[in-house]
């Protein structure tokens, strides 16, 4: 019960996109449509589920004044490591996010969960936290990108669902802001609603 | 043509999405803004000259290019570090004004950013050091001119469910629609 509090927390409650308002660069950067904000999304709960444990584990290891960097360094690996996965494997999905891979590493979630969750708790709790925070990173990522695939293309996940022209607007920079802060008023909504 | 490109067409935080950390999290008032401005010209500037010296000089020459990210953070990180006791040093006054803000600006992605993006361009020393002078100026543009409207912001009435963050994405979404007016002078 405690780690499904735990684990679920990272959807509504304290999600990282619509409450915490933490990663922010990606989430407007790569969602023009939603498999780019699934890829993304993934991409980084691999990297914080990853950070989060090897950071539990070895937290007695590290002097409490070099731990920022030990964190960062960290951090960075595992983003060398999905960098050169993805390169391999999903070229197209690599070439689409681009820049924002590396980015991962100053991703302030990510450094964010490692400092104030899994340097002070167990090594289990610190994954479920991890699997939880970035799911539900995933879940922001991919509404958003759902929301602006279909309203800037008509189309969802690449699908065509809509003929004829669409508000091309959302595929642009200024609709991820515009999209964004209204999903947001939405989260609140929902947020009221439930507690 | 490099400075133009960076500050209006491509603006760093309205087009390439980066810096927005700071962007969303230190613009409710002007004055945090110049601040912001200041000290991440001053590190963004230095760190894009030493990554690209250190990815030239070192990595690129040894076949280490897969370590990139992880040699330019800890580049940053280290010289926050640095120009924060140089800083402290040198001149109190300045190290009062910027000081609090340089620590964030270890995770602004749009220090790291930049410095990936003039390696990835294939630009010259000189040419980077431009790009990120105009990415810098363009961070800067966008940041005080948003601090602006959203001081104003305040004295307005605002659905009491969009005050706060929402609709300064929904300001910042109209910024970006005025900047998109730029596209194509260059």
């Amino acid at each position: 019960m405690q780690q499904w509090k735990n684990f679920s927390k990272g959807f509504i409650k304290e999600n990282a996109v619509f409450t915490l308002f933490l990663g922010l660069c990606p989430t407007l950067g790569v969602t023009t449509s939603a498999i780019n904000g699934l890829g993304m999304g993934l991409a980084t709960t691999f990297v914080l589920v990853m950070s989060n444990l090897v950071v539990s584990i070895i937290k007695k290891l590290i002097p409490d004044k070099v731990r920022i960097p030990a964190f960062i360094v960290i951090i960075a690996t595992f983003v060398t490591v999905v960098e050169l996965v993805m390169k391999g494997y999903v070229p197209a999905l690599f070439d689409a996010l681009g820049l924002f891979i590396p980015l991962i590493v100053v991703n302030c979630l990510v450094l964010g969960r490692a400092e104030a969750f899994a340097s002070k708790n167990t090594i289990w709790t610190s994954v479920v936290d991890g699997t939880g925070m970035g799911l539900g990173f995933t879940m922001a990522l991919t509404v958003l990108g759902a929301v602006r695939e279909v309203l800037g293309s008509g189309a969802i996940f690449g699908l065509k669902m809509i003929g004829g022209d669409a508000l091309l607007l959302f595929i642009l920079p200024p609709g991820a802001f515009i999209a964004l802060g209204y999903l947001i008023v939405l989260a609140n909504m929902i947020k009221e609603k439930t507690t | 043509m490099i400075i133009i490109a960076a500050v209006f067409v491509s603006n760093i935080v309205l087009n390439q999405f980066l810096g927005i950390c700071p962007f969303i999290g230190v613009s409710s008032k002007v004055e945090t803004a110049l601040g912001m401005t200041g000290a991440v010209t001053f590190v963004m500037v230095i760190a894009t000259v030493v990554t690209y010296l250190i990815y030239s000089g070192i990595l690129v020459p040894m076949d280490l290019t897969y370590m990139r990210t992880i040699t330019f953070i800890l580049v940053i990180a280290s010289l926050v570090q640095l120009v924060e006791i140089i800083m402290k040093k040198i001149s109190p006054p300045l190290y009062q004004a910027l000081g609090i803000f340089l620590p964030l600006i270890t995770t602004n992605c749009a220090v790291l950013g930049v410095a990936v993006l003039a390696v990835q361009k294939d630009f010259t020393l000189l040419e980077s050091t431009v790009f990120a002078i105009g990415n810098a100026i363009g961070f800067g543009l966008a940041l005080i001119t948003f601090s602006g409207i959203r001081e104003q912001l305040d004295l307005l009435q605002v659905p009491a469910r969009m005050k706060g963050v929402p609709i300064a994405f929904i300001v910042a979404g109209l910024m970006a629609l005025a900047f998109m007016g730029f596209a194509g002078i260059v």
